[in-house]
């Protein structure tokens, strides 16, 4: 049996698009017959992810989702972030460059209300929750913009591990949150055109669950979405260690 | 040929990246600052580009819907190495922290839109 593990872990990429597409097909049948496609198939395909990624989690204790599992270890590339990031780019093909030049302004203030809201909020729940220190706050704060940002703030302001480990956890349930979210309030916000989908991208963020979103929502709206929060990251990674630090500094400790 | 649509895909990709590294080590940050962003716009205006010169063929448009059709596998499979674990069992910080910004931030994307509406017209 060792020789099977030992085939599929050294085919880890091909044997990963079998399972994915194994996955959007099961997606796809359920869509079909237990909603009468009211939820679309690759929303559904994108829960059963994050449930084989909290199965993964939990039989082996790893941080990686079912990657951690050898035999599924081509998850790690298919699923990562140059993948991501390059079939993103491909979907720019076809964009409409005057709605973007239109709504770009709208995108960039939206951008700094994301960041600038979403930390204040953030840091006013760990002040809540009985944080008092400064360096705390203001990591836990820019964990609830992605989980880069909050990472990177913790190193920057020196934050202890386990405060940092607390804002990626933040910003991974806010990831899936979004993920998860998106098509369900879609049609309320109306999530339904190019121009509102860049000032979602800004106001949320986080390009995992901003994309996968959207992809679950309509997939013609992905490339708008994520054209604004593609900067979210590096906006709160400039703005959060620097002047909300300060800002925070102020008051606390 | 198909292999040129993917090259054109993958040189705009690398620039893009190349440039929101640069971007975020000349602003002192460690990350890149909208590198997919940048690569887009580079997508975008090359497209044109090349379609005004005539060199823009079906056969290089397919090179890059492959990989724009790829797209939804490569999010299941993205969702499926995330930590799902961590996360739903950080405590209620990482929860609060994680779902009620989220709201807010949603609740405002209508009126956003709104306002940039009306700043158009």
């Amino acid at each position: 049996m060792e020789y099977i593990t030992t085939l599929l872990s050294k085919n880890g990429l091909i044997f990963a698009f079998l399972i994915t597409g194994i996955i959007i097909f099961i997606a796809d049948y359920l869509s079909k017959k237990l909603t009468n496609h009211k939820i679309p198939g690759s929303a559904i395909a994108i829960f059963l992810g994050l449930v084989i990624a909290y199965f993964g989690g939990i039989i082996t204790g790893g941080n990686k989702g079912i990657a951690d599992i050898k035999e599924f270890s081509g998850f790690e590339v298919m699923g990562g972030a140059m993948f991501r990031d390059f079939t993103i780019v491909s979907t720019a093909m076809g964009v409409s460059f005057s709605v973007v030049k239109k709504t770009g302004f709208a995108g960039i203030v939206s951008l700094f209300i994301g960041v600038v809201l979403t930390f204040l909020c953030g840091a006013i729940i760990a002040i809540s929750l009985g944080y008092t220190d400064a360096k705390s706050i203001t990591t836990i704060g820019a964990g609830a913009c992605t989980f880069v940002v909050g990472p990177v703030t913790g190193a920057a302001v020196g934050a202890s591990s386990d405060v940092i480990a607390i804002s990626i956890a933040t910003g991974l349930v806010k990831s899936i949150l979004v993920t998860i979210g998106t098509p369900l309030i879609a049609q309320k916000i109306s999530l339904n055109n190019p121009s509102t989908a860049m000032i979602y991208g800004g106001l949320i963020g986080t390009t995992s669950g901003v994309a996968a979103g959207l992809a679950a929502t309509d997939p013609k709206l992905v490339p708008y979405g994520a054209m604004t929060a593609t900067f979210y990251t590096g906006l709160g990674c400039l703005l959060c260690p620097s002047i909300l630090y300060m800002l925070i500094g102020l008051f606390f400790a | 040929m198909l292999i040129k649509g993917v090259a054109l895909l993958a040189g705009c990709y690398i620039l893009g990246q190349l440039l929101g590294e640069t971007l975020g080590k000349l602003l002192h940050v460690d990350a890149n600052v909208g590198g997919v962003g940048f690569a887009m716009i580079l997508l975008i205006f090359s497209q044109n580009w090349l379609e005004k010169q005539g060199k823009f063929n079906p056969e290089m448009e397919s090179g890059i819907m492959y990989w724009s059709k790829m797209y939804i596998p490569v999010i299941v499979a993205m969702s499926a190495v995330q930590n799902v674990r961590i996360a739903l069992s950080s405590g209620v910080i990482a929860l609060l922290a994680g779902v009620i910004p989220v709201v807010i931030c949603i609740s405002l994307i209508p009126l956003v839109s709104k306002l940039a509406k009306n700043n158009l017209q």
